[in-house]
């Protein structure tokens, strides 16, 4: 517990020290939801109507921009080494990194929610279902993307193998993350398609930093 | 097993193989409490996969790595808890100080910051970013994990690498200290190391 509250801290340290790669994360999110209403134009229904995939799409896009170094650049300094045999389970190196990533990525995109919402003119109504449903899909992608960036260490060009391998199985959270602003806009409950995001999260919760453990193993 | 009296590091039969060649075979010694063993040979010969064989990063294609008679394959938290690695990379992160880099290993070893810089001669430096050291200084800050917390297995990879003649001087007392403690040394070096007595196994 001390060895991952250590390595958890020396994370969030890194990340504070380089503001630049959380910024252009976020920068890059809301940038994105800025280009919607010049390609759809400005009418107001229309945007609405696509703000809630469109902010899905942007937010998980921007999510993945930090994960291709989130073991390589361990794996480079030889720091990886160290953490293998730190003693920390490799599942737990994992767990660390992910939750490392949601809280330097996922929590300052979560920040820019409202941005981003404003700009794709979302209802205010459904402001509250919208961060919720992105603190749950930021949590999975930051999972996913772990297992994703422990898959594509040392292979070639893995940058561009990580987002398709992680997008395809982040489908579901765009799915029910859509739907869940969708009903908070109609008026009804998000609940239902929260609970499934959820659902999603406490699968990959324990499964994905252990098949990123048994990847970095295998390395 | 005719295990020699006192053998705490055992290797058996260790082979190696990268692709189809075999980079070594049928290799196995074995070290008692407080021995140094330097490991020499041309590049390639093996030496740093024998280290991280040893630390149980890679694994060997045949044979055994064993510690006081048990497979440290059986047990590899176990065995990661016993051992140092100094690889060829100093593991340090540019933007943190030489006191913070420093800092994290001691959470997860225990041990002191400070002394362990005094070690190394590092503690003016404490403040800097590791960024600014010159590569000797990094290497400096590499090996002062080794004076952190006690640990009865030092593998290192050219621990000398870009060190001045004094600094490879002050590797000695550090070197003695964990002999004298029982502690086992396995270097990969080209140049001599301040030690006393060590064996040679030359790949």
């Amino acid at each position: 517990m001390r060895a991952f509250a250590a390595l958890l801290g020396r994370e969030i340290r890194l990340a504070l020290r380089h503001p630049a790669d959380t910024l252009a994360a976020v920068l890059f999110f809301v940038l994105v939801s800025a280009l919607f209403p010049f390609g759809v134009g400005p009418a107001p229904e229309t945007l609405a109507r696509l703000a809630p995939g469109a902010l899905f799409a942007a937010a998980l896009l921007a999510a993945l921009l930090p994960l291709d170094r989130l073991f390589g650049a361990d794996a480079e300094d030889g720091t990886l080494d160290q953490l293998l045999l730190s003693g920390l389970p490799r599942g737990a190196i994992a767990a660390a990194k992910a939750l490392g990533h949601w809280i330097t990525t996922g929590l300052p995109l979560l920040a820019a929610t409202p941005v981003a919402a404003a700009l794709l003119n979302l209802p205010v109504a459904a402001w509250g279902a919208a961060l919720a449903a992105l603190a749950l899909a930021t949590a999975l992608l930051s999972l996913l993307g772990t297992l994703g960036a422990a898959l594509t260490l040392g292979a070639r060009r893995g940058s561009v193998l990580l987002p398709l391998l992680v997008l395809p199985l982040a489908i579901p959270a765009v799915i029910f993350g859509a739907a869940a602003i969708e009903a908070a806009g109609a008026g009804l409950s998000p609940a239902p398609f929260l609970m499934l995001l959820g659902a999603g999260v406490s699968l990959a919760l324990p499964l994905a930093p252990l098949a990123a453990g048994a990847a970095l193993s295998a390395e | 097993m005719d295990e020699a009296a006192g053998a705490v590091l055992d290797v058996r039969d260790l082979a190696c193989l990268r692709g189809d060649r075999a980079v070594f075979t049928g290799l196995s010694f074995s070290l008692p409490e407080g021995s140094a063993l330097l490991l020499t040979g041309a590049n390639g010969a093996g030496k740093s996969t024998l280290l991280r064989i040893l630390a149980g990063l890679l694994r060997p294609a045949e044979g055994g790595v064993f510690w006081r008679g048990e497979d440290t394959a059986a047990e590899p938290a176990a065995h990661a808890a016993r051992l140092r690695y100094l690889s060829h990379q100093d593991a340090l992160k540019p933007s943190l100080t030489v006191a913070e880099n420093l800092e994290f290993f001691a959470r997860l070893w225990g041990g002191a910051v400070a002394p362990a810089l005094a070690a190394l001669a590092l503690a003016p430096l404490a403040d800097l970013p590791a960024r600014v050291l010159s590569s000797g200084q990094k290497r400096r800050l590499a090996l002062a994990r080794l004076a952190l917390a006690p640990a009865p297995l030092w593998l290192l990879d050219e621990p000398t690498t870009g060190l001045d003649a004094a600094s490879v001087e002050r590797l000695g007392p550090l070197l003695a200290a964990h002999r004298a403690g029982g502690g086992i040394v396995v270097a990969a070096t080209h140049i001599p190391l301040p030690l006393a007595a060590p064996l040679e196994l030359r790949l």
